[in-house]
């Protein structure tokens, strides 16, 4: 059970994550990104490649069941205007066992952050709008898996 | 070839998308972004520098070196930046 959605509406994780219940695993893993109220942000923006996107979220899924043994995965990602404290992505595994969930959800969302085709740009309360650039941490975060 | 901008590179160069002809003697992604930069003012602000920017051969995420082949769409971007 492999899902990839790309919603311009707001997303509720828990309603991602449905499709993982019942799969007869014994562990459920999950991220939910979340954007920050970071010095006098009010919302941020989310550009993407729509005729790129969903095919590279299906494979890091495809890529994160090669390496370990999932019952399912689901990725949603957020784009357009996105206020602060909403959920931008919902990123969730399920296996027989803990372990394999917890890595497999913490590959896919270091490695999304790297290779999939967003961009983000943060909205200030005087109208201003700042691009955010790429962050080396994220890029040693993602070659941890390499 | 269809050309593609994303975000900064967007921006920069003030299209999303524009045609392009791949001249005989560009065999890779930086040849023929070298090319692409000559085209005006903006173009070679925006893509003057390749080492801040990414690129996608028909959707697949490539590097500079990649040989064009016969590929329909080249996108330019600055790293991505989701999650």
């Amino acid at each position: 059970m492999k899902i990839v959605r790309i919603s311009n509406a707001a997303i509720q994780p828990d309603q991602e994550l449905a499709a993982l219940t019942g799969l007869g695993g014994g562990a459920l893993a999950s991220f939910t990104g979340i954007v920050r109220d970071d010095g006098g942000v009010t919302a941020i923006e989310l550009e993407h490649y729509p005729s790129m996107t969903e095919a590279s979220l299906y494979r890091l899924i495809e890529a994160a069941t090669a390496r370990w043994t999932l019952l399912g995965a689901v990725i949603t990602h957020r784009v357009g205007i996105i206020p602060v404290g909403a959920p931008v992505v919902v990123v969730g595994t399920s296996s027989l066992h803990r372990a394999e969930a917890l890595e497999a959800t913490a590959f896919l969302i270091d490695r999304l952050k790297t290779e999939a085709p967003f961009w983000k740009r943060e909205h200030y309360a005087d109208g201003s709008a700042k691009w955010v650039e790429a962050k080396a941490s994220d890029e040693a975060r993602a070659e941890r898996w390499v | 070839m269809k050309l593609v901008y994303f975000a900064t590179v967007r921006e920069a160069i003030g299209l999303s998308s524009e045609e392009c002809h791949v001249p005989q003697d560009a065999c890779t992604v930086g040849d023929l972004v070298a090319r692409i930069s000559a085209r005006s003012e903006e173009h070679a602000r925006a893509l003057h520098d390749l080492s801040r920017l990414r690129f996608a051969l028909d959707q697949e995420m490539v590097t500079g070196d990649t040989l064009l082949g016969a590929a329909q769409e080249l996108a330019i971007f600055p790293p991505v930046t989701g999650g």
